[in-house]
Order: structure tokens, then sequence, then C-alpha cells
């Protein structure tokens, strides 16, 4: 069975669908990328589609669940390249993609991602190893 | 009157990999057809919803795409068919958001909207046939 490989970004994974999908194959990637959001402690998982030509009710509701899964681990899903006649397709099957954010691409996705973890880690310095071992050590 | 232009592909659908086979047919028919790329979107998805209906719900079956030609306009034409368990209550089973399994419920009411003729025939106990049809603008 094909497996979906998962990049990782700094602190985000990537994720280029470009196989034409056996239901299976989604499921198996959204196990794989609740291991690695664990694994990586990534913040960011962008899913970039360009690659698939049409999206069903199963692909989507895999999105949705990827989606929920990330949150629940404290990483957040950004779906990019959705083609034109996929997403006319989408509203017309009735599939809203619930919980899901989207960008038109994977830099706008990542500028996305950047934007919402900066107000968290505004004092990124304060958090480093040393200083958490300093603190901790005596 | 509608004929069908060259030869149907049948495709048996056992597994996960033939829902996979049975959009590429389509899409391939739908090109032939001269569909706009979004209505080869559309036939392609519903497609691929009615084969995995037939796979889940008949317990595996069939499809027949073929290209046919009313004489004004050519279109795609798949017929699902199965020796399943049959749709008790079709117009529950049409509404949306209603599911016998843990999908979405989007299947069947979904895949009607993408085409412009859709026939289901069921009968408890012997099977279900949908035929779909999406026709060039």
């Amino acid at each position: 069975m094909d497996r979906v490989p998962i990049l990782k970004i700094g602190p985000v994974l990537l994720v280029s669908i470009q196989v034409d999908m056996q239901d299976q194959v989604a499921l198996q990637l959204q196990e794989d990328l609740g291991e690695r959001i664990v694994a990586t402690g990534a913040k960011g998982v962008i899913i970039d589609i360009t690659g698939l030509d049409i999206v069903d009710s199963f692909v989507g509701r895999t999105l949705s669940t990827i989606a929920s899964i990330s949150r629940v681990l404290d990483a957040e899903t950004i779906v990019v390249g959705m083609r034109p006649a996929v997403a006319i397709t989408l509203v017309e099957l009735g599939l809203s993609l619930n919980g899901i954010r989207t960008a038109l691409n994977v830099e706008r996705g990542m500028e996305l991602l950047s934007r919402s973890t900066e107000p968290d880690s505004p004092d990124e310095f304060d958090l480093d190893l040393d200083d958490l071992s300093e603190t901790t050590s005596p | 009157m509608t004929t069908v232009v060259g030869a149907a592909q049948l495709q048996a659908i056992v597994s996960d990999e033939d829902v996979v086979r049975v959009r590429q047919l389509v899409r391939t028919a739908a090109v032939t057809a001269k569909l706009s790329l979004v209505d080869q979107t559309k036939v392609v998805t519903a497609a691929s919803e009615l084969a995995r209906n037939t796979l889940v719900y008949g317990g595996g079956g069939q499809a027949e795409v073929s290209t046919v030609d009313n004489g004004a306009r050519r279109g795609v034409r798949v017929v699902f068919s199965d020796d399943g368990p049959g749709i008790a209550d079709v117009e529950l089973a049409l509404t949306d958001g209603y599911t016998s399994g843990g999908g979405l419920g989007l299947g069947l009411s979904g895949a009607r909207r993408l085409v412009e003729e859709f026939e289901l025939n069921t009968e408890v106990g012997t099977g279900t046939t949908i035929a779909i049809t999406k026709w060039a603008r």
C-alpha cells in the first residue's frame, strides 16, 4: 500500500498528496500524522491537495478528522492548493470542511501558521532549554 | 435516443483499489465525451461516492462505464450494480445527512446533485442498481 510522505519543515509538518488515494491510504495518513505531531511537537500541519483531482465525502471527512486530531494535539491544520473545480464540486456535494482552515498555496499557508503561532511565543528566548534547566536545577 | 459510443468498460468493485479504478475509467470517459473540467470533476466525484457505496453497503459489485450520445450531446453514463441487501427506504437513503453506516450521509444525495440523470432501482434482498449520466454542455 502507498503511504503519503510527511515532511518536517521547522515547526511545521508538510503533507503533499500526489496520488489518487485509496481509502486505506487516507486512514493511514490520519494515523501517521498524529504520531508525527507528537514525535516532533509540530505546531502546524499543512496539507497540500494540489495533486488531488477530486475530493469526495470520504477524503473530505478524513481531512476534517485530521484537523480535529491535530487540534487536540495542539497543532493547527491548513489545507492548501484546492483546485477550483474541486471547490465547486465540494460545495455542490454538500460537504463543509468543518474546522478546516484553507489557504491558496503552501506559501500562504506557512504565513498563516507563523502569524497564528507568533503571539503564543513572544518570549521565545526565555524559553530556551538552557534557561529552563538553570531555573529548575538548583 | 441515447446510444453508446464505443465499448462500455466493466470494472468489478471488490476493494478500495477498484474504487480508484472506477474513478480513472470515468475520468477517461468524461474526457472522451468532452465534458468541461468542472463537469468531469463532478461526475468523477459522484462515481467515487457510488462506487464506495457499492463496496461498503452492497458488499461489492460492478460498474459499467460508457460514453453516450443522444444526438445533440455526448455524455458519460455509469451503471453501478450489486447483489447486496438493497435499500429498504429509498426516500430516507436519499436524505442529506442520513447514513446507515459510519459515513457523512452525503454519498447518495450528493452524487444525485452532481449529475443530470440519476435512476435508482433497488429491491430488498436482491440488490441495487444506480445509473447516472452527466452530459457535456
